[in-house]
């Protein structure tokens, strides 16, 4: 009965900017910059294999190391690759990379926060002891020890991530529920007798989804330096494989020759790209917590 | 809660967070991959080798008698033998770690100094052009790795202007700072530029803050955004309680009402971050020492991770995480000795 009007209050929630942007004022030009920004680099990526002049992994396709030039708009890099059609498709393992990690932060994360916090008591004392000693962790740190135990590949670089920021995941959600929790709605939820798996998936998750979106994509942009910088310690994907990180570990070895640009472009991705979600994640976080707003 | 209950209890705390941190790593060390000799040995043709190492490291005991074996070992500052040479890596970390500390010391200065300089400034015109400008700084730097703007760095002042030298702690050519040396008593901490003012030369100690430049400002500028936003929110509050518009009314300079009134109550926040952010600054360090080839144990890690020394990779992010626990713990009790509502 009262679903529906749960579904339209949480759409409204998660994507106001569309419908009233000029209400939202300026969180809601956020969320649209950093979906524009975030949306060009996908589908700059996804198209790239079409549109690139050159292709990304072949050597040689012109003399090494050559500048910014009319038939290499961003230059060469020391292996004589084309570093313009480099950028178009690096992004593919960053995206793939965060997108899994985010996915498994949600599916662990999510659940366990709000069991943790409905049960109570030990339960919640024990979760909470052990994700408040991994969030005390320096994250990049775990998050190298698990990637060297673990081997290359895209799914254990996601993983490595995904462990470093479930406990980001786990606070908000149970600090949303608690409160929830104490809500008159819920008390009658379960004074008629409702059962536990029922009030926690139909009266309290709906109210928590705003903030499992802010959380997610502020994390985006988290997971994406992380990878950025596993890949920067040489424990990326592969070599074989374009990618921006890869291109900024490369092209260490190569400032001191000079060649500004092979750095340069694959970093400005990785800025932009970190940047769209932030922006994003900034807007939503002052839609989903207006208090802030003055 | 006196002051000493709450310092006690406080590190009592502290004990079962390192607990677990310890057991966090020995699972993902030691039980996660399986068995770490036979990574360390990537192409496994040498199976007596392999045999002897596990012996020499105790890694062909049970798993819970390493797990014990481990924990004794940490109890007594033994952080294991290098799976390279079998030498101390509790040694290779004890004379990595003040590099590390050093440039962590001065990126939070770094940090902290941006973060309130332009948070402050932000709160004065709040919502207005000065403000947006730098919210939008914040926002940015946040979304820099932090190795690009080193490199960033590098190629400008470094190889561009030649200002400042992009790499090591001091030119090969110098001498370590010796530290402190009266009759035959030795001191020294390893942090260069304390060192080299015990030692009393001043040539060294600007030739150290030289080599501290560029890391330090590149690992400050990407956590200043979380300073500033911070201070600016808080500052924001402060500045509209009536004891900062008494102090404004008995006609003080601007500066001393924003410094002298406002930024005094603003700082217990700004602290309290500096407690959290400590465990990203590290993070950080790891990458800005491998940009800057600092020698410290940031650059440690990853050049183990290449000789693929599984048990000096243990012993390095133990300490971190235990460097970690002991700073957060730090900040708490000074906290809670300049504000005493957190003792109540």
């Amino acid at each position: 009965m009262d679903k529906p009007k749960i579904r339209k209050g949480m759409l409204s929630s998660i994507i106001p900017g569309l419908s009233s942007l000029s209400q939202r004022g300026l969180a809601g030009w956020l969320v649209v910059l950093g979906l524009i920004i975030v949306a060009s680099i996908v589908t700059m990526t996804a198209i790239s294999p079409w549109v690139a002049p050159y292709n990304p992994s072949t050597i040689n396709v012109g003399p090494p190391l050559m500048s910014p030039n009319s038939q290499f708009l961003f230059g060469t890099n020391d292996l004589g690759q084309d570093v313009f059609s480099r950028v178009l498709s690096g992004g593919g393992i960053m995206l793939e990379v965060s997108i899994l990690s985010v996915i498994i932060c949600l599916l662990i994360g999510v659940p366990l926060g709000l069991f943790s916090s409905y049960a109570g008591g030990l339960v919640d004392r024990f979760f909470c002891l052990i994700m408040d000693s991994i969030y005390a962790f320096p994250g990049l740190v775990l998050a190298i020890a698990i990637a060297a135990m673990l081997g290359r590949g895209v799914t254990n670089m996601a993983l490595s991530i995904a462990v470093v920021y479930v406990p980001s995941y786990f606070r908000v959600i149970r600090s949303q529920v608690l409160s929830i929790k104490e809500m008159p709605y819920v008390e009658a939820a379960n004074a008629a007798g409702a059962k536990g798996r029922t009030v926690l998936s139909r009266y309290i998750f709906p109210n928590v989804v705003p903030s499992i979106v802010v959380v997610a994509t502020v994390n985006f942009a988290d997971a994406i330096l992380t990878a950025a910088g596993l890949t920067f310690i040489g424990l990326g994907v592969s070599a074989d494989i374009p990618d921006w990180g890869w291109d900024l570990t490369n092209g260490r070895r190569l400032l001191s020759s000079g060649t500004w640009w092979v750095i340069t472009y694959p970093g400005l991705m990785i800025i932009l790209l970190a940047l769209g979600f932030t922006l994003m994640g900034e807007g939503l976080s002052e839609m989903a917590n207006p208090r802030l707003r003055e | 809660m006196t002051l000493r209950t709450y310092v006690i209890s406080r590190i009592l705390l502290t004990l079962p967070m390192i607990f677990i941190l310890l057991t966090m790593v020995f699972l993902v060390i030691r039980v996660l991959p399986g068995d770490p000799v036979l990574l360390h040995f990537e192409k496994q043709e040498n199976p007596e080798a392999m045999e002897d190492m596990r012996h020499r490291l105790g890694l062909d005991k049970p798993l819970w008698i390493q797990y014990f074996d481990y924990l004794a070992g940490l109890f007594r500052g033994n952080l294991g033998e290098s799976m390279e040479d079998y030498s101390s890596v509790g040694q290779q970390i004890f004379s990595a770690f003040p590099a590390t500390l050093e440039l962590a010391i001065f990126s939070m200065v770094v940090a902290v100094s941006i973060g309130i300089f332009l948070g402050v400034e932000a709160s004065k015109g709040y919502g207005k052009t000065r403000d947006n400008v730098i919210r939008v700084f914040g926002i940015v730097t946040y979304a820099i790795p932090v190795f690009f703007l080193g490199m960033a760095f590098q190629m400008i002042f470094g190889l561009g202007l030649h200002w400042l030298p992009v790499g090591l702690r001091l030119h090969p050519t110098l001498d370590v700072p010796a530290g402190l040396n009266i009759g035959g008593i030795h001191f020294s901490t390893g942090l260069y530029t304390f060192d080299s003012l015990l030692e009393g030369n001043i040539y060294k100690f600007v030739a150290s803050l030289r080599y501290l430049a560029l890391p330090s400002l590149t690992l400050g500028l990407v956590l200043s955004g979380v300073f500033i936003r911070l201070t600016r929110s808080n500052m924001f509050e402060t500045l509209r309680l009536d004891y900062v518009t008494a102090a404004r009314a008995r006609g003080l300079s601007e500066n001393a009402v924003t410094y002298g009134y406002a930024f005094r109550n603003a700082f217990l926040p700004v602290l309290t971050m500096m407690g959290l952010q400590f465990a990203t600054l590290l993070g950080g360090a790891i990458l800005t020492e491998t940009t800057f080839s600092w020698p410290g144990l940031g650059r440690y890690i990853v050049d183990r991770i290449s000789f693929r020394d599984y048990t000096a990779i243990q012993g390095a992010v133990v300490v971190f995480g235990i460097f970690v626990s002991f700073v957060s713990l730090g900040v708490d009790l000074l906290y809670a000795y300049l504000d005493p509502r957190i003792r109540l």
